[in-house]
């Protein structure tokens, strides 16, 4: 699903980023803890795996950088410090913001074909 | 499964070392980020480069949470890709408790930032080959996350 569409579904902006709204997403996470986003990454190959947080600090977007995600989706109308925005520019990380709950977002997502970029049957 | 032989350590392809300060949120992570762009460069496989780069993070985020300050460093080897941590702090009293998933003994300040779920260094040994930990109350911990490569890396 294309960046641009999930955008639409979550009623989101673009924070930063917004010229990689034709991005090809497949995969999702959503978490709070960055160990566990860390702990639960599986080597993507492409630019196609999101995380949805309510975290926005420079870590949030550090921890995506190690872990291979593409996109962060901050949710709950959480919004990223300038900081944190000025390092996603850096690292090339499109932000979005919506004031859907987490649980909403993800259950939109998953609705419309996103995959668990952490399935169960990971090692 | 071959044997490993790379106990007879080859000559060191490529080293590079990092001062990290302890209480220093705004930059951690940028030491394991820059190590992962150098792997990058030098065209190390790239599963490979996200096991060391999650592991480095992790490991950083350690010193900087709970250590005075550290020095991480990195060596690619022939046969495989050495991680140290060095860090100068309070040591780990149990390391087998410390090992176990979801054991903590973060801040609540760490706690906000995402950080402190326990899953740090089971998270680093998860991504390493070998996994080393020694650590001395009062005085600091070592780490020693070695990954293997294999000839496509070469």
């Amino acid at each position: 699903m294309i960046l641009s569409k999930i955008q639409t579904l979550l009623n989101a902006e673009f924070i930063s980023g917004q010229d990689a709204n034709n991005l090809d997403i497949k995969f999702a996470k959503a978490s709070d803890l960055m160990s566990d986003v860390l702990a639960f990454s599986k080597p993507y190959s492409g630019r196609n795996t999101i995380l949805i947080t309510g975290l926005t600090n420079k870590q949030v977007v550090r921890t995506c950088e190690i872990a291979g995600v593409a996109v962060i989706i901050f949710v709950r109308g959480k919004y990223p410090t300038e900081e944190t925005v000025k390092l996603a520019e850096q690292c090339d990380i499109p932000l979005l913001a919506t004031k859907m709950k987490m649980f909403e977002a993800c259950g939109i997502l998953y609705t419309n074909g996103v995959h668990s970029a952490s399935p169960n049957d990971d090692e | 499964m071959m044997m490993n032989k790379s106990d007879v350590q080859s000559e060191v392809l490529f080293q590079q070392e990092f001062a990290i300060r302890g209480g220093d949120f705004v930059n951690a992570g940028e030491s394991s980020c820059k190590i992962r762009n150098t792997l990058r460069e030098i065209g190390i496989d790239s599963d490979v480069i996200r096991r060391i780069a999650i592991a480095a993070y992790e490991a950083e985020m350690n010193v900087v949470m709970y250590a005075e300050n550290g020095v991480m460093s990195i060596s690619v080897y022939r046969e495989e890709i050495l991680l140290t941590i060095d860090d100068k702090g309070p040591g780990i009293e149990d390391i087998d408790l410390a090992m176990q998933p979801g054991y903590s003994t973060a801040t609540e300040e760490m706690r906000e930032m995402g950080f402190g779920a326990g899953m740090g260094l089971p998270n680093m040994k998860k991504n390493a080959d070998r996994f080393k930990i020694m650590s001395e109350l009062g005085k600091g911990t070592r780490l020693e996350i070695r990954i293997l490569l294999d000839d496509k890396n070469g």
